[in-house]
């Protein structure tokens, strides 16, 4: 009971009903005529291609920055490095590649200034990041019928300029990372190639963590005042963050797409900050703090249960509330990690 | 024109905010028309003893108060205070408490103000009477002319000079039909001399009035000036009740501070061999909210532990943070020789000088990490030290198990009470919070320590722990410390010098040895008297 209890403590409520209702959906899942199997498959898939969005968030959590909601701006620079890329043509393991490296380069020039501006926004980061979002989406909107992109792989059909909404990665990168090493049995795939490349990422970030400028991020984090009086430049970590934060987000849509199959363009990276948000708030980060199991506890969990509620849920009431609880989930858990800080700060 | 009526006695008033005794069987009376000058170091008592007076709920909250508070010869027991209000006691805070976007008239009316009927009255009651502006002009005229001054009662208040917002609050609440008793928490503290003049013949007139006053201030001229009789406390304890008349200056500065003098004197100091001037200071200001340091010039030797003493708010803490960079500061800075830059806080690191803040949870420690970090990091910052280096060091790894074992080293050394040197700083005490702020600047081997009211908020037995740790470690490692301290005692007991600070400036340097009533002399401003000490 003790030993329980301790548990509980240790993994917080949330996590534990979440996973207790998760673990739930899965036992249900073959009275609903749903293949374990491919639901298990599908959850894996989900994270390896999520996983890298929701680790962009740890570097600027750490350093007090806040949770990045302008998410987006990262996302912008992965799809511009993947456009450019099919433009130029490149196709296979060396297209994702020099779509990675151009997405990284556009990202770190994004993010430098984002990381600038967001200096001047101390306390507000979470306002201003979100808004940072929401208009660098709508300029892309315009951006992505202006470019010249001349590829027939990506315009549209009729008018022969700017470029579609989505864009197929068929040909060009399609599953390129998914179907690395993939173990097959029967009709289960284990996505290996995703899970390395996740493993290789998560690794970089603890890794940074551990360094000298990674241990200063963590104290600009946790109180600014006392990394000032050590000597550290307070805004440059900031800054640091905010930079690796978006390239981060920039790797993680290139994942995204090359497992979903599709570039979606416009609108599209609104959708990304928000399951990023929620997922490593339900693995049991706070706003000024967030490590690596938190991500990878956040993204199963979350994952799983979007993989699984469509499925089970639906063909036990027969109407379609995945997407409710989605939302639920989501904005619930968002809400929830906001309104614990405040009273972490009053006690 | 004091009168034989008592207004206000206090009888033997106790207070003790969890087990820690703050007053101790306290009386004084009271007469109407007298000004009674409340006198003592910070903590002393002072506030304490006006908030039992004024009903605050800090105080009903604590677990109340013994004795007897007695208004007008009838027991009274404040609920809070709303009630002290209505029996005709007044105060005048230190911080202002206006409304900056409204007139004088509607400062002093604000929730007494003059009402007119109109017909809406019928329908809605009461609450929608007008306000009778005439009225309240006349009123608010009245009020300000008792005090003798001449404020434009339409001027906004965020126009005022600080002189006649202090004016207003006083007018406020001589407004009030039954005022009896006036308490007046240093109001001179932010007036210009002048106008300090000014707000003193004012009391006068009050006091003529019938009004008997309670008088708070740590400038003892004033006190002298204007009291009928003084009450001196001391760690909350009567030191000293007389009328004002028949004491000077000197000898209320020394009930102030003085503990038994003699017993103090150390014979080992006299021994002490300081070495050459390590750290200059000329003309340094800081702008440190609350603590602003206007003009400060001084030397520290090799070898010495420099004391920074001087009441709160005058500028003390300033100091160590305006040299640390830590707050906008300018001057000029001499460690060592050579030239500091200034309000870049790694360059003072590196020239070799550490900072224990004041602040501890603020500044001082991160309070989610583990001990060992919070002991290491600013020597692993500044330093470059307990890291590995990869590839040419363009990667630099953090060493975890050095890091431990330097965190264990100093939980052994200063004898930290924790499970682990993994444990979070949050989970500690007080006490041992500041001995881990003193290890992280031990860790750094600084050749100039800065030690800021190392010994606030902890209780006894670690505070001799601390300052002893302090005399050790100066001792052996011949480190100079530079220590800002509010008390007084604890200066005196491991400091070699020590410069009284006032008002941002430095109103004397004495050796630790000089007789305490110069120091109260030159905490109370009275720089004149003691200015041939000084050179000596």
């Amino acid at each position: 009971m003790n030993r329980l209890r301790q548990f509980i403590n240790k993994a917080g409520w949330p996590r534990v009903i979440i996973g207790f209702f998760l673990l739930s959906l899965f036992v249900a899942a073959p009275f609903a005529q749903v293949s374990l199997a491919a639901s298990i498959k599908d959850t894996l898939v989900r994270f390896g291609m999520n996983g890298v969005l929701v680790l962009s968030m740890v570097p600027m959590v750490q350093s007090g920055c806040g949770l990045n909601f302008g998410l987006p701006l990262g996302v912008i620079a992965g799809l511009l490095g993947a456009v450019t890329t099919m433009e130029m043509g490149i196709t296979g393991i060396m297209g994702f590649i020099t779509a990675v490296i151009l997405s990284c380069a556009i990202a770190a020039v994004l993010g430098w200034g984002y990381g600038k501006m967001l200096n001047r926004v101390k306390g507000e980061e979470m306002v201003i990041s979100t808004y940072v979002g929401l208009s660098s989406v709508m300029f892309m909107c315009m951006m992505w019928l202006v470019l010249p992109f001349k590829s027939p792989a990506m315009v549209w059909g009729y008018g022969g300029s700017g470029l579609r909404t989505t864009i197929t990665l068929e040909g060009y990168w399609f599953n390129i990372i998914d179907n690395f090493l993939a173990i097959k049995i029967g009709d289960f795939t284990f996505p290996t190639g995703l899970f390395i490349f996740f493993a290789v990422m998560a690794f970089l970030v603890w890794a940074f963590f551990h360094t000298k400028t990674g241990t200063a991020m963590t104290a600009v984090g946790s109180n600014p005042d006392f990394a000032r009086a050590s000597g550290i430049d307070v805004n440059r970590m900031r800054t640091i963050s905010v930079v690796i934060s978006t390239v981060f987000g920039a790797v993680g849509i290139l994942v995204y797409q090359q497992s979903y199959g599709f570039i979606q363009l416009y609108t599209s990276p609104l959708f990304m900050a928000f399951p990023a948000v929620a997922a490593i708030l339900l693995g049991g980060a706070s706003v000024h703090k967030a490590t690596i199991t938190n991500v990878i506890v956040g993204t199963i969990l979350f994952q799983g249960i979007l993989t699984m509620t469509p499925s089970v849920i639906n063909s036990f009431l027969k109407t379609d509330l995945s997407e409710v609880i989605r939302i639920i989930v989501s904005n619930g858990m968002i809400v929830y990690a906001l309104t614990r800080k405040t009273t972490k700060v009053k006690s | 024109m004091v009168s034989e009526q008592v207004v206000l006695k206090m009888e033997n008033i106790t207070k003790d905010y969890y087990g820690n005794r703050v007053l101790e069987n306290v009386s004084f009376e009271l007469k109407k028309g007298e000004i009674l000058g409340l006198i003592g170091e910070n903590g002393a008592g002072k506030s304490t003893l006006m908030n039992i007076l004024f009903g605050m709920s800090v105080i009903s909250e604590t677990g109340g108060y013994q004795g007897k508070v007695i208004i007008d010869g009838k027991e009274v027991n404040f609920k809070n205070a709303f009630d002290a209000l209505d029996a005709g006691i007044g105060m005048v805070h230190q911080e202002f408490s206006l409304i900056p976007g409204f007139t004088t008239i509607e400062n002093i009316m604000l929730n007494r103000e003059s009402l007119k009927y109109n017909f809406l009255v019928e329908v809605f009651g009461s609450r929608l009477k007008t306000l009778d502006r005439a009225d309240m002009q006349e009123r608010a005229e009245k009020a300000i002319s008792a005090l003798g001054v001449k404020i434009d009662p339409n001027m906004l208040i965020a126009e005022m000079p600080v002189g006649h917002k202090q004016f207003t609050e006083i007018a406020r609440e001589l407004d009030r039909k039954n005022m009896k008793i006036l308490v007046l928490d240093e109001p001179t503290a932010v007036l210009a001399e002048s106008e300090a003049d000014i707000l003193i013949q004012s009391l006068r007139r009050l006091a003529d009035l019938g009004i008997a006053i309670i008088f708070i201030s740590h400038r003892l001229k004033e006190i002298i000036d204007v009291c009928d009789k003084i009450l001196v406390l001391r760690d909350g304890k009567t030191v000293k009740e007389s009328p004002a008349k028949e004491t000077s200056i000197r000898q209320i500065a020394q009930w102030m501070v003085g503990r038994n003098i003699e017993e103090k004197k150390d014979e080992v100091k006299n021994e002490r061999k300081l070495g050459d001037t390590v750290l200059k200071v000329e003309n340094l200001w800081v702008d440190m909210p609350g603590e602003t340091v206007r003009d400060v010039s001084f030397e520290v030797r090799e070898g010495e532990i420099f004391g920074i003493g001087g009441l709160a708010g005058q500028g003390k803490l300033g100091i160590p943070n305006g040299i640390m960079g830590l707050y906008e500061a300018g001057g000029r800075i001499e460690v060592f020789g050579k030239s500091l830059e200034m309000n870049v806080p790694v360059k003072a690191l590196k020239a070799g000088m550490a900072f224990v803040a004041e602040d501890r949870r603020g500044v001082g420690l991160l309070l989610e990490e583990p001990i060992d970090w919070n002991i290491s990091f600013t020597v692993m910052q500044a330093q470059n030290k307990y890291l590995k280096s990869f590839i040419g060091g363009l990667v630099k790894w953090r060493d975890d198990k050095k890091i431990s074992e330097l965190a264990k080293e100093y939980i052994k050394i200063l004898d930290i009470k924790c499970v682990d040197e993994k444990q979070p700083v949050q989970e500690l005490s007080g006490g041992n919070q500041q001995k881990i702020c003193l290890a992280k600047a031990f860790a750094v081997n600084p050749k100039i320590l800065f030690v800021s009211e190392p010994t606030r908020g902890i209780d006894i037995g670690a505070k001799k722990l601390v300052l002893d740790t302090l005399k050790q470690y100066n001792q052996k490692y011949g480190t100079t410390i530079i220590m800002t301290s509010s008390e007084l005692e604890e200066l005196r007991s491991i400091c070699d010098n020590i410069a009284i600070v006032d008002e941002g400036k430095v109103s004397g340097i004495l050796p630790a040895t000089a007789a305490t009533e110069d120091f109260g002399l030159l905490m109370a401003g009275k720089v004149d008297e003691s200015k041939e000490k000084v050179s000596g």
